[in-house]
């Protein structure tokens, strides 16, 4: 049988899915002045600095009307679908806190003090000089979700109105220029009928649109492709899996790991590692990232960190500890050389994880996404003055050359080619990633390419066997997982999964195994090496991944998913 | 220590809930004495006396006829303040819940609910109860007096330990607001089993019972047992059992007596929604299954083989 | 027609208790108790049903609960009231049941309606303290409610069918959980309810003396926390001919059958 690709099964999804005129009668729109999509620290960044400026500038406000600035928030509340390691960059948040909040004022768990980085075999560990792009000096280790939710604190107390349990359903485009969003439904069954309480969506129309969906955005996605914003590489992700541990003895130091659990082989195009975290004197983050590249039906980035706790260095940390949350999110990892050639169309502005800012060697991105998010407001604040639109011509063309001139570009060029380079395998890889940073990314020249995560032709490998059996303590199941995510989606509701139902049992398997909440499992064959695909989507946390391996994620009903506090 | 017991009725009879309270009043010692309030409560002295009380208390004015709870509140406060008891038990119902939390604001006295236990712990009288949906166990202590207990369902069962209690007749005085409520319509219906809420007996299904059609093999057994059948997540998801009996988190939590686990794998979804049933048996073909780690009985096999033997044996027992 | 609801906001996340103080950890993120929501859009369908008049929403709990309290205005609610004060931390049943008591006097409701029970307490015996304070009739469990000349009409299962208790205006209701299905907030509602009046009051301001509040105001206490008892030995059977009578057997041991 030829080698299975999941490129070759796409998902009964097309952009035009995601993109509508508003057909809400006039009185029934709600409008705000500025709608900012996804309550994350862009979008948040986004929405303090308009709350600054708009402050700062009453006039303006009022002829923004009663809601000048409004986020869209599809988790529960702001923080509920935020996961990352972190250590934060704390450039970004100083400029957008200058003069009024420190970073001290702000919820981390203290700068980094020291850091190492390990090379793992199944028993031992190697210490490795940190590599010059992921020093952390000066960085502050953080909980993502609980800095979006005091970012959400600070935009409310600036007069934005943050709308959390409100999924985006649609991007709202009418003559060519984006005016706003239509917000999903809520009280549909699972057939999709509505039920007794039913509440249709509504159009939320604004003067300008900020995406800041983060990793696989839905309208984000929906966007690029309508107004053919992407760049030359196909965006690539990595799917991340965290847990956070209370620990009996303080961690003394940031930790990154390569190798083990990951094979080296180029065949098997596994690209990854795990970060270990102190938080505070009695919490540990731990996680662990795959590249979606890789090609083993068998791999499950979950089980792979519940591997990796075995290993002695980090069975040591865990010991006598609890776990006290769990999550999984994508990572874009493409870098520079798959960000979109445009960040604008009229009407709209990209930013954040949505567009792949992210800074791969580094693992940094929320400080690109705050940066981005800032400067998009500042780019909005202009287009709204007197006389002026978000729709005319080059209006928000600013932005693009505002984010091209900071240190986002700058970074992310220097870096471009690290990500692809460790698709040629780890030595390969790591040879390569060392030349770039000795040159700063001068050689080797030019811009590598990347391939759909999707195009890539599946394997077997037997990789199974080794994860562990849960034990309930160290290592744990799935739906254990799910559970303490926080995840108590409402059952009887529409499926928000698009893939196909009926694929050959390797794709079946592999998505079986990479969903790290259990969404996907193998049903009944049909003999010729097809079989169905049985789908659970209330055990969805959203993290993406689908959508990287040939089928497509769309936001549940509002407040559906994890509700992460401490990711 | 001075007890008064307060003890439903029904057509005639004691609920055997107030009797499992007595019992456990009269193994703590001191004085014990049940109140009955309301019309037609038969040869009640016999009954009580058998299960720990020395005194029943009667009233059986016109104003208790209905099973409403704001009258009973008037004549248990005359009846503590009158004869000094220091604590006041219940066995959980509906009106029970309503008469001690009124009569714990009218005496303003401490009421500890949901109990599954009572004990004397170093002088004290001292309650056990679960909390944080059954997760944690916390003692509870009352400051003054009189103290006020509401029991959990299931908590005990009724012990006898022979005896005799006298009756003794008294009257009460009712507030205009007690009287104010009346009983429009009490109607008796012919159900065709509990409700998955208020059942004793859950017997549930999953995945493992492999088609729909085996439900009712469930239902056949349930209704021996006069119990409710209950569904996970999984099945309900795939249309093979109505929503409504989804036992779950998030479904339905439940804690009967007895608990019947058929073809469920136990992940924690579910558990979280029947973790605390006094009682839980699991049948399931695989011998690793997570429910079998929480399961006072698990039984590996075929559920399609042996609910219906398990059927007939409860049917003959009932029988006999 | 002037409807109160008495709500509550109950720790959203993995709840746990502070050893240190032995109360519920309500530092984390809350949310609106859901059996209250019944109850809030229980009043909504009354006083719309009715043609107007208000529904207020009242709440004793920490400064934080003005998120629960916003959810209830923007599913339609007319005014928000908080009574949170450090002195009432620690109120057991007849501290709370005082303190709302006394917020209720205060906005003279002809009807106070309230969930079928506290999710993190289980409490289910609020309503019923807080009627017998304020001298009105009340109704619980009920799964449908109707307003009629004066009178509130509940219809509730019972042990062996149903029971329908009228009683007059004013008065106390508890509703069930299965009396509606809770409307979801429009997006308007959610942005409307920041400009619906909320107040917050102190224990003070209410009339309610330290004495009768707070652990002074309690007559309960939990004294330790412990793990659950263990469910003890499991046993285990193997498929074969005799499983049906060894669970029979066992049924009957526990006295089960």
């Amino acid at each position: 049988m030829s080698p299975v690709r999941p490129a070759d099964f796409p998902p009964p999804f097309a952009a035009g899915d995601a993109l509508a005129e508003p057909t809400d009668p006039e009185d029934e729109r709600i409008d705000v002045g500025v709608l900012i999509v996804g309550g994350g620290p862009a979008g948040l960044a986004c929405a303090v600095r308009l709350g600054q400026l708009l402050e700062e500038n009453p006039r303006l406000a009022e002829r923004l009307g009663e809601v000048p600035v409004a986020v869209l928030e599809k988790g529960k509340a702001p923080g509920s679908h935020l996961l990352s390691g972190a250590v934060v960059n704390p450039r970004s948040l100083r400029r957008l806190f200058r003069g009024r909040k420190t970073i001290e004022d702000m919820p981390t768990y203290g700068p980094v003090h020291a850091e190492s980085v390990l090379f793992l075999t199944p028993r031992g560990a190697l210490r490795i000089p940190t590599p010059p792009t992921m020093t952390n000096d000066g960085n502050y280790v953080a909980s993502l979700s609980e800095l979006g939710r005091w970012l959400a604190e600070q935009a409310e107390e600036s007069g934005v109105t943050i709308l959390p349990e409100t999924a985006a359903d649609k991007l709202l485009v009418t003559g060519g220029r984006v005016v706003g969003a239509r917000t999903g439904d809520k009280g549909r069954g699972r057939e999709g009928q509505p039920l007794g309480n039913f509440e249709p969506g509504a159009d939320v129309v604004a003067r300008v649109t900020v995406l800041a969906e983060g990793t696989q955005g839905h309208l984000t996605g929906a966007a690029l492709e309508h107004f053919d914003l992407g760049g030359e590489n196909p965006q690539v992700w990595a799917l991340g899996v965290k847990e956070v541990w209370r620990v009996p003895k303080r961690l003394d130091r940031v930790i990154h790991t390569l190798g083990w659990p990951l094979r080296k082989a180029s065949r098997f195009r596994e690209f990854g590692g795990c970060w270990i975290y102190p938080m505070g004197d009695d919490m540990v983050s731990i996680g662990f990232v795959v590249g979606l590249d890789y090609r083993d039906v068998e791999l499950s980035a979950h089980d792979l960190l519940q591997e990796l706790k075995t290993h002695p260095r980090v069975r040591r940390i865990l010991e006598g500890g609890e776990r006290l949350a769990w999550g999984a999110k994508t990572i874009p990892e493409g870098g520079f050389v798959s960000l979109p050639k445009r960040l604008h169309a009229p009407g709209l502005m990209i930013c954040g994880d949505g567009a792949g800012m992210v800074n791969v060697p580094a693992l940094k991105g929320v400080h690109y996404a705050v940066e981005s998010g800032r400067l998009a407001a500042e780019a909005a604040f202009a287009a709204l003055q007197p006389g002026r639109t978000a729709w005319t011509r080059g209006a928000l063309e600013p932005y693009d050359a505002s984010v091209r001139e900071s240190f986002i570009w700058k970074d992310l060029q220097q870096v471009r080619n690290m990500r692809q380079a460790f698709g040629r395998g780890f030595w390969m890889g790591g040879a390569l990633a060392g030349m770039m940073t000795a040159t700063k990314g001068k050689l080797p020249p030019g811009n590598a390419r990347t391939e759909h995560d999707a195009e890539h032709a599946l394997l077997r490998s037997g990789r199974a066997r080794q994860y562990p059996a849960p034990d309930g303590k160290l290592t744990f199941d799935k739906l254990s997982s799910v559970f303490v995510s926080g995840n108590k989606t409402r059952d009887d509701q529409p499926d928000h999964i698009r893939v196909q139902r009926e694929v050959p049992i390797d794709l079946a398997e592999m998505w079986a195994a990479m969903c790290p909440a259990q969404v996907y499992e193998v049903g009944e064959g049909s003999g010729d090496g097809t079989v169905t695909v049985a789908i659970t989507p209330s055990n969805c946390v959203q993290c993406g991944a689908i959508t990287a391996k040939g089928g497509r994620l769309t936001p549940p009903e509002g407040g559906s998913g994890p509700e992460y506090t401490l990711t | 220590m001075a007890t008064l017991v307060f003890l439903e009725h029904h057509e005639g009879e004691l609920e055997k809930r107030g009797l499992a309270v007595l019992s456990k009043a009269a193994s703590l010692g001191g004085e014990v004495a049940g109140a009955v309030l309301g019309a037609g409560v038969g040869d009640v002295a016999a009954t009580a006396g058998r299960f720990g009380a020395s005194a029943v208390y009667v009233c059986e004015d016109p104003a208790l006829g209905a099973p409403l709870p704001q009258p009973r509140v008037d004549a248990l406060e005359r009846l503590v303040r009158d004869q000094g008891f220091d604590t006041v038990l219940f066995a959980q119902s509906i009106l029970a819940s309503d008469v001690a939390a009124g009569l714990a604001a009218r005496l303003e006295a401490g009421l500890n609910w949901d109990l599954s236990d009572l004990v004397q712990q170093d002088g004290a009288l001292v309650g056990k109860r679960p909390a944080l949906g059954d997760s944690v166990y916390v003692d509870v202590g009352w400051r003054g007096e009189p103290r006020i207990g509401l029991f959990r369902s299931g908590a005990f069962d009724p012990v006898e330990t022979g005896g005799e209690a006298r009756v003794e007749s008294f009257s009460a005085t009712f507030q205009d607001f007690s009287l104010a409520a009346t009983m429009v319509e009490q109607a008796h219906e012919e159900r065709t089993g509990p409700s998955i809420e208020d059942a004793e007996i859950v017997v549930a299904g999953g995945r493992g019972l492999g088609k729909p059609e085996n439900f009712a093999l469930l239902e056949e057994l349930a209704k021996e047992l006069g119990g409710a059948v209950g569904a996970t997540r999984a099945v309900v998801d795939a249309g093979w059992y109505p929503y409504g009996s989804q036992v779950g988190q998030t479904g339905k939590t439940v804690s009967p007596k007895l608990y019947i686990a058929c073809g469920i794998s136990g992940a924690i979804q579910h558990k979280v929604g029947m973790q605390n049933s006094n009682v839980i048996v699991s049948i399931n073909k695989d011998g690793n299954a997570p429910i079998f780690e929480y399961s006072d009985l698990g039984v590996v096999g075929d559920v399609q083989e042996i609910l219906p033997k398990l059927t007939e044996l409860v049917r003959q027992r009932k029988g006999a | 027609m002037k409807i109160a609801v008495c709500v509550k906001q109950v720790p959203e996340a993995v709840k746990r208790i502070d050893p240190g103080t032995k109360r519920l950890d309500r530092s984390g993120q809350g949310a609106l108790n859901p059996y209250d929501a019944n109850a809030v859009e229980e009043a909504l369908r009354l006083r719309d049903g009715a043609g107007g008049g208000e529904v207020v929403v009242l709440s004793l709990g920490p400064p934080g609960t003005v998120d629960a309290l916003r959810k209830t205005l923007a599913m339609g609610a007319d005014r928000a009231v908080l009574v949170s004060d450090e002195g009432a931390v620690g109120s057991d049943l007849l501290a709370t049941s005082y303190a709302l008591a006394r917020a209720l006097e205060r906005e003279g409701a002809d009807l106070v309606l309230f969930g079928q029970q506290s999710g993190d307490a289980d409490g289910a015996v609020l309503w019923a303290a807080v009627a017998d304070r304020l001298g009105r009739p009340v109704i619980s469990q009920a799964a449908e409610l109707t307003l009629a000349d004066g009178s509130v009409t509940g219809k509730r299962q019972s042990e062996f069918g149903y029971d329908v208790i009228r009683a007059p205006l004013p008065a106390v209701v508890a509703v069930a959980d299965s009396i509606n299905e809770p409307r979801y907030p429009s997006l308007k509602g959610i942005m409307g309810a920041k400009k619906k009046p909320q107040e917050t009051l102190s224990l003070a301001e209410l009339g309610v003396e330290p004495e009768r509040s707070g652990k002074a105001g309690s007559r309960t206490e939990v004294l330790a926390l412990g793990e659950p008892p263990s469910r003890g030995e499991s046993r285990m059977i193997e498929n074969g001919a005799g499983a049906p009578e060894q669970i029979v057997e066992f049924l009957v041991e526990k006295r089960l059958v």
